[in-house]
């Protein structure tokens, strides 16, 4: 996984609440058996009409989105089942974080795992965002730091390992396999006394 | 002198011991995973990522298979239809990666496969105080029986097929009280949707909810299964019940199953996990469930529901006022009377034998509307031989519903079994999201008798004039 230590792009409003990740991902983009590609179905059925066409008023179909690397969104973004494929569509639309006050639990860890940044900011933060749909924004992983659009600075917490994996590129994968021989004992351990 | 040990919760207990490596200034704890279920769709890039780090599955004998997302519910000419070439390989690929890592596998066409949060259970391998994961978010249903149970993304997959643990950083309890007597016509479904009209979606997010109170206590071991499994759309990754006598006679003589006088001590292991009376949750709530009478939903997340007669609310956001435009529905009026197109009794939440049983007694001897498509998917091939011993599947295919193989099928819509834009499906599954069960389709979330109900009707209608023989 590529370090990710600051983002500077403009940014995508999508403002919706509960955005689940049967939208940002619909289940018929899973049959897949590999990673790639995923970001055709990015919000298929909110980027296409039932004839297949564009819609025009979709943000992420606007041409002011392209190249955007920040999605902003409403509370509870990637609420639903625990695909990781709808990070990794965000990831191949080249996102690279997402905005919002708050985050469904599977997906911000999927999210983290895979070089998607989740900024969950106070509604404060918020709403100097979607009052400027499109704007640029820094985003600053190792501070934690937002600098919004009408100049104000917001900050954003994530847990040290999150930003660890983030900034290093080393998921938790590695750590995980450097405890293997503690797993052992505790696998003894709990074999004893069951 | 002796000191009492500090009241501790059921989570707390599961918790303790399976910490591998303790929560650090700068790193989540190491769980260990007894139980690791897997499927089709969210493990062949897990396996990719195995072969490419040259890592074996450290515990093929605590992981087992199945196939249940992609899998068609029909055969044509003796063989499963398919889909499409895409879904036959992410089955062949899954068939390849269990016999290439040692993984038994409950594959298509085999009696033990099945929706995997039915077979878990079904097979005895849930159990209480374990931890069970899966990559799929429905995972919760297992905390039913007292088991730390959670959806996990595929990254996460790949790295219990190869560590046997996760990192995980302690989630907070939340203790659910659920009080009342059920009124004749309501269950378990009907509750959790109540519940999650009333505390939202986000309500749970951080924390596994404990599902404690009169209410639950009465609850069969199946229906406990439907009100843990929408634990994830009240936002926790996981649910839990303390396990109780109606637990342990569920679990007792199932193929994994401790027996003698090994089970005797699981139980008698499994009764001290239960919550201590004087424990204290992390935050707690409470619910009335006798006032609760037959739920559906009218929106496109799962609490935007209301009781069958109630008119549906004045929407209050603009989310809310989206979902309304979506459903085609209109505000201030009951869905009851609602003309449906598809009736779907399937899924994790819903297609238990008991579930079956409940829907068939509904349409015992009557007819399916003409104008509506009935589908019933058997969660597993065990429910399926069960029901057909019953008889279940002759009761419904004489009302003219269509009986299928088991599968997740239309809950998700990824095999071929779906809706077409527009249609409207009163159905027994856990998610009304837009287009989750087809482009362009639009659900209604109920329990099995309201979904016959609606078969039999053409319409939303209240499952109870029909109930016990009764005519509507
Ligand atoms: S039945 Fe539906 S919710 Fe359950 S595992 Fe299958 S797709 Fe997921």
């Amino acid at each position: 996984m590529k370090p990710i230590t600051g983002i500077v792009s403009a940014t995508v409003l999508l403002d919706a609440d509960d955005v689940d990740t049967d939208q940002i991902i619909p289940a018929r983009f899973l049959s897949g058996t590999t990673r790639d590609g995923l970001g055709a179905g990015l919000f298929a059925d909110w980027r296409r009409d039932r004839e297949g066409r564009l819609r025009e008023d979709f943000p992420l179909n606007r041409p002011e989105a392209e190249g955007a690397r920040v999605l902003v969104a409403g509370r509870n973004f990637g609420c639903g089942s625990s695909r990781e494929h709808a990070a990794w569509a965000l990831r191949d639309a080249g996102f690279e974080a997402v905005i919002s006050t708050s985050f469904a639990d599977i997906f911000r860890g999927n999210a983290v795992r895979n070089g998607l940044v989740p900024v969950e900011v106070d509604a404060a933060a918020h709403a100097a965002l979607t009052a400027n749909p499109g704007a640029r924004v820094t985003i600053d992983v190792t501070e934690g730091t937002v600098e919004l659009p009408d100049g104000g600075t917001a900050r954003f917490t994530l847990d040290p390992f999150a930003r660890r994996c983030l900034t290093t590129g080393l998921g938790p994968f590695e750590f995980l396999l450097s405890h293997l021989e503690t797993i052992a004992r505790h696998e003894e351990r709990a074999a004893s006394t069951s | 002198m002796t000191t009492r040990p500090s009241p501790r919760t059921l989570f707390d207990r599961i918790w303790e011991s399976h910490v591998v490596v303790p929560e650090g200034d700068d790193h989540p704890a190491i769980i260990y995973v007894d139980v690791h279920l897997i499927h089709e769709v969210t493990s062949p890039q897990a396996f990719a990522l195995l072969r490419e780090r040259g890592l074996p599955v450290r515990r093929p004998d605590q992981t087992w298979a199945t196939a249940d997302h992609s899998v068609p519910t029909r055969f044509e000419k003796g063989r499963p239809a398919f889909i499409d070439q895409a879904a036959r390989n992410q089955v062949a690929a899954l068939e390849r990666n269990c016999r290439d890592f040692g993984i038994p596998l409950f594959g298509l066409g085999a009696s033990g496969q099945g929706i995997v949060h039915v077979i878990g259970p079904e097979r005895g391998l849930t159990q209480p105080g374990r931890t069970i994961v899966c990559g799929d978010s429905h995972t919760s249903t297992h905390g039913a029986f007292g088991a730390w149970a959670f959806g996990i993304g595929t990254s996460e997959v790949a790295q219990v097929l190869a560590t046997q643990c996760l990192l995980q950083a302690r989630p907070r309890t939340l203790g659910l009280e659920i009080r009342g007597d059920l009124a004749p016509g309501v269950s378990a479904k009907d509750i959790i949707l109540a519940v999650i009209r009333r505390f939202g979606v986000a309500f749970g997010r951080g924390s596994v909810i404990e599902y404690h109170g009169s209410a639950v206590r009465s609850l069969g071991m199946e229906a406990r299964m439907t009100l843990c499994n929408m634990s994830i759309e009240a936002g926790a990754r996981a649910g839990l019940i303390s396990p109780d006598d109606t637990t342990f006679d569920w679990i007792e003589g199932r193929e994994e199953a401790p027996r003698g006088k090994a089970f005797d001590e699981s139980v008698a292991r499994w009764r001290a996990l239960a919550t201590d009376d004087d424990a204290t949750f992390d935050r707690t709530a409470s619910f009335d469930a006798g006032t609760v009478e037959p739920m559906v939903t009218w929106g496109t997340n799962p609490s935007m529901s209301c009781g069958i007669l109630e008119p549906i609310p004045t929407p209050c956001s603009p989310g809310e006022r989206a979902a309304l435009g979506y459903m085609g529905l209109e505000a201030e009026r009951p869905l009851a009377g609602t003309p449906v197109d598809v009736v779907f009794i399937g899924s994790c939440t819903n297609a238990r034998i008991s579930d079956l049983r409940a829907a068939a007694g509904v349409v015992r001897g009557r007819r399916v509307h003409p104008d509506v498509q009935v589908l019933v998917v058997p969660g597993s091939a065990a429910v399926r031989d069960q029901a057909r011993h019953e008889g279940l599947d002759r009761t419904f295919r004489e009302a003219g519903a269509v009986w299928r193989e088991p599968g997740c099928s239309m809950c998700i819509a990824m095999n071929g079994d779906r809706l077409q834009p527009g249609q409207l499906a009163v159905s027994t599954s856990n998610r009304n999201f837009e287009g989750r069960q087809g482009p362009g389709g639009r659900t209604v979330l109920a329990s099995p008798v309201t979904a016959a109900a609606a078969a039999l009707a053409g319409q939303v209608a209240d499952p109870r004039p029909y109930l016990e023989g009764g005519t509507p």
